[in-house]
């Protein structure tokens, strides 16, 4: 018999390092520069990987362990909720708008963000962040699957579900969060780890997520704040993993710094419009509501970011460019977006209605200083529009940011009553811009904004024509069912009479 | 006895969403289907990337393999996410049973010296080998087109991982980190690893995924693991009073013979699809199949004097058949 081996005992940090960084080697046969054909070209300058700190120490085993918990727990419940007709639970189905923006605009999000990561897993010269990356991108797939599979259920009742794979790539307002998403999967590593990792899942998380999955517990829907809780310790991993990415990248060399303040310019001011969508989302659709979205925003925004960018400033990282705007348009955003919505609502794949005069009491003590001034009129005339029989839409062209991809229906700075518009002009041609945030981000990468593809002009264009029954077709929306307004909607009456077959004889 | 419980039924008006309706038909689909199929953005992509400006975001024409529809090429386990974790997590509780039992009864040190040393020399390097494969399997997964065919990838890389996880395991157990040096000594410099290595190497330069995905799971893993784990592990040091290890081994024994289920599945879908893509099938893998035998032979010299030929050789015929199966013309 061997004499037993001397082990010394080792600690998580260095069991960790053996088990993650040990594993890889200098390579002899292949130069790095081809195994990582992309870790030098956004000029963010790496001279020593073993100085990244794990954010999280997770070997596989551990891993497949615990999500697989998770994963027992998660489908245990929405399979309750399939089998007891737990649609019929929430608050009402004007709740279900909310979740149908999710699922056509945010899903589609987490699978590509599965894929950026899986990139980045791969792409990054350092092994430590390599782990990370891979971890989040099998998360990133766990995540758009477990959203599907919650809202499976009311998709086999209620309309504007359906066809959220077709929509995801051809309705107008869907293209916000894929062209937020196709710019992050088109830029480098680093600039995707800023990008999603930090200005996405650590800046962004709680003025998305929170307030969707909060929204679907306040009114009753166990399926979807099921998937939220079951998310919860994946999005804790993802936001540890976004700061120490900066981090490192500030940490090592300072000719990094301005290249990442420039990158957080540009990725809190695209992220701030995607959740344009959130805006209208807390304040207009949700029945039980959570708290407006000034409110969320000061402490989200104002006072978690105003801490992160304290921190931050150690490094000569000053908070976005966007800020101050972005802290202004608050009170603004979700009633001009939301306006925007309902007088386009022939051609959204869910239900806007006019708010009532409850819902409008509460929007003018949430925004004391802009609801009665500005907005509470457009909605009263809108009302007397509806009441006399002939409801407000508007098929008119909306212009739309060759940026954001949002419809330039926001207001100038320091003035609520002008709309806000920027153009620029790149080899002859002229391009159109919501604000001077996304003008600037143009201007940046002309070359890649160029080529956005906008779905309002493909309306216009060839095999469409501007024919609108053959564009609902194209983006496979059932017209008078999936649009419009709620009131007289198959989902309001049929929500209703399901109600009462299950409380009533 | 059967016992009824009344519910309140409601008649459901959709069954299925639109893109399953079309492909499988107007009926409910499995979470396999709605997790898997068309999940991926297919049109209006809006950037080209900035890293290869030549390429689109999401590009099947990265392939030398062409499919019409590449969500053909379906994974035969219908892993998703949850199956796969819930499997997996299965597997990872029998490796935690197998792992305290050798310890509690100090199966390591009971192991005759030299049979112990040769565990080590075998099993340690392999830990970088199972890392090159997850680097390859994230390529696969990163790059590839289709979430049928690059989901399953991805978990392939979080299992490469987790088998490079499991043999530093099984090296701080029998030699502590001292044999984790060593092991990665050998792995840079042991001349009877070095065609391995430079394989390995090789591969991680390939960026046609469907190669990637051909040299790496088909025909490295095809040829490795059943040499390595069945022959030598389970087979070979086994008999000469190594048990132990091949406890410690399971986890990629039955990996493999799961796994291989899938890559032949890909492989038989793929080849069927044109001549063509057959044709480049076999040219991969007569390519890739020569060098890995070549890189095998030393290392499995390194553990066995005699034979050395013949068992690889009949392993490789094995591979060989296996694959003629797929309908890939060798």
């Amino acid at each position: 018999m061997d004499t037993p081996v001397n082990k010394k005992k080792l600690s998580l940090k260095e069991k960790y390092s053996y088990l993650t960084r040990d594993l890889a080697w200098e390579p002899s046969y292949q130069s790095k520069e081809d195994l990582f054909p992309y870790a030098t070209y956004e000029g963010i300058k790496v001279h020593d990987w073993e100085k990244w700190e794990d954010p999280f120490r997770l070997t596989m085993d551990a891993y497949w362990k615990y999500q697989a918990e998770k994963e027992r727990k998660f489908y245990a419940i929405i399979d309750a909720f399939a089998q007891n007709n737990g649609h019929l639970k929430i608050t009402d189905a004007r709740y279900l708008s909310a979740l149908k923006i999710f699922l056509q605009a945010i899903s589609p999000g987490e699978y590509a963000a599965h894929k950026g990561f899986a990139r980045a897993g791969r792409e990054f010269p350092g092994v430590g962040p390599q782990v990370a990356c891979q971890m989040q991108a099998i998360d990133e797939i766990r995540h758009a699957q477990t959203q599907i599979h919650a809202m499976s259920n009311y998709n086999k009742f209620y309309s504007g579900f359906h066809a959220f794979a077709d929509q995801r790539d051809r309705i107008w307002y869907t293209s916000v969060a894929r062209s937020f998403f196709d710019d992050a999967m088109s830029a480098g590593p680093f600039e995707f780890m800023i990008a999603i990792g930090f200005s996405f899942e650590y800046v962004l998380t709680n003025l998305l997520f929170v307030p969707f999955m909060s929204g679907a517990a306040y009114n009753g829907d166990m399926s979807t704040v099921t998937f939220g809780f079951s998310a919860q310790s994946d999005e804790a991993r993802h936001m540890t993993l976004g700061l120490e990415c900066i981090k490192f990248m500030l940490e090592q060399d300072p000719a990094n710094v301005p290249i990442v303040q420039k990158w957080i310019d540009k990725w809190f001011w695209r992220g701030f419009r995607v959740l344009g969508l959130v805006s209208t989302m807390m304040d207009y659709m949700l029945p039980k509501r959570v708290m407006s979205w000034r409110e969320a925003w000061n402490i989200y925004g104002e006072e978690n970011g105003g801490a992160l960018f304290n921190d931050l400033a150690r490094y000569g990282i000053r908070p976005p460019k966007g800020w101050a705007d972005a802290g202004e348009a608050v009170d603004h955003m979700s009633h001009q977006f939301m306006l925007a919505l309902y007088q386009w609502n022939f051609g959204t794949a869910f239900h806007t209605w006019i708010p009532s005069d409850e819902d409008m009491e509460w929007l003018s003590k949430k925004y004391p200083d802009t609801f009665d001034k500005y907005y509470r009129p457009r909605w009263e005339h809108i009302k007397k529009m509806d009441e006399a029989g002939t409801p407000f839409n508007n098929f008119g062209l909306a212009k739309l940011c060759q940026t954001c991809q949002l419809p330039t229906v926001f207001t100038e700075p320091g003035d609520p009553s002008t709309l806000c518009h920027r153009e620029t002009e790149y080899k002859g041609e002229t391009y159109q811009f919501c604000s001077d945030h996304c003008c600037d981000i143009f201007n940046e990468e002309p070359e890649k904004y160029i080529q956005a593809w906008l779905p309002m002009p493909a309306l216009f264009q060839d095999p469409l024509n501007g024919d609108l029954e053959a564009w609902m077709k194209w983006v496979s929306l059932e017209n008078g069912s999936d649009n419009g307004d709620y009131q007289g909607s198959h989902d309001q009456t049929s929500f209703q009479k399901w109600r009462a077959m299950t409380t009533s004889n | 006895m059967q016992i009824d419980l009344r519910t309140v039924s409601i008649e459901p008006v959709r069954k299925t969403f639109d893109h399953l309706a079309r492909r499988f038909g107007d009926k409910p689909a499995s979470r396999y289907q709605e997790g898997s199929y068309d999940i991926q953005a297919a049109e209006n992509l809006h950037y080209r990337p900035t890293w290869d400006p030549d390429q689109e975001l999401y590009d099947p024409n990265l392939s030398r393999i062409r499919m019409k529809d590449w969500y053909d090429l379906k994974d035969p386990r219908q892993f998703y996410y949850s199956t796969y974790t819930l499997a997996r997590s299965r597997q990872q509780e029998n490796m935690e049973a197998n792992f305290a039992f050798v310890e509690a009864r100090g199966l390591q040190d009971m192991l005759p010296v030299d049979l112990k040393e040769t565990a080590l020399n075998l099993l340690v390097p392999l830990r970088h080998a199972a890392w090159g494969a997850n680097q390859n399997n994230a390529l696969v997964c990163g790059y590839g087109f289709g979430v049928v065919f690059t989901q399953p990838c991805m978990y392939h890389a979080m299992d490469n991982l987790g088998i490079s996880q499991y043999l530093s395991r099984i090296g701080l157990l029998l030699g502590g980190t001292e044999a984790l040096e060593q092991g990665k000594d050998t792995w840079m410099n042991d001349s009877a690893w070095q065609s391995l290595r430079r394989y390995v190497e090789d591969t991680m330069v390939i960026r046609d995924p469907f190669e990637v995905f051909v040299a790496q799971n088909v025909v490295l893993d095809g040829l490795l693991y059943p040499i390595v784990y069945e022959r030598l592990v389970d087979t070979y040091l086994a008999s000469q009073g190594g048990q132990a290890v091949a406890m410690l081994t399971q986890f990629m024994t039955n990996w493999f013979t799961e796994s291989k289920k899938w890559t032949t599945g890909v492989l038989k879908v793929a080849a069927a699809e044109s001549p063509e893509n057959a044709q480049v099938l076999a040219e991969w893998i007569n390519l890739w199949s020569d060098r890995a035998v070549s890189a095998l032979l030393p290392i499995v010299n390194t553990v066995v004097d005699e034979r050395v030929d013949e068992m690889v050789s009949e392993e490789l015929d094995a591979f060989r058949a296996r694959i003629a199966k797929t309908g890939v013309p060798l």
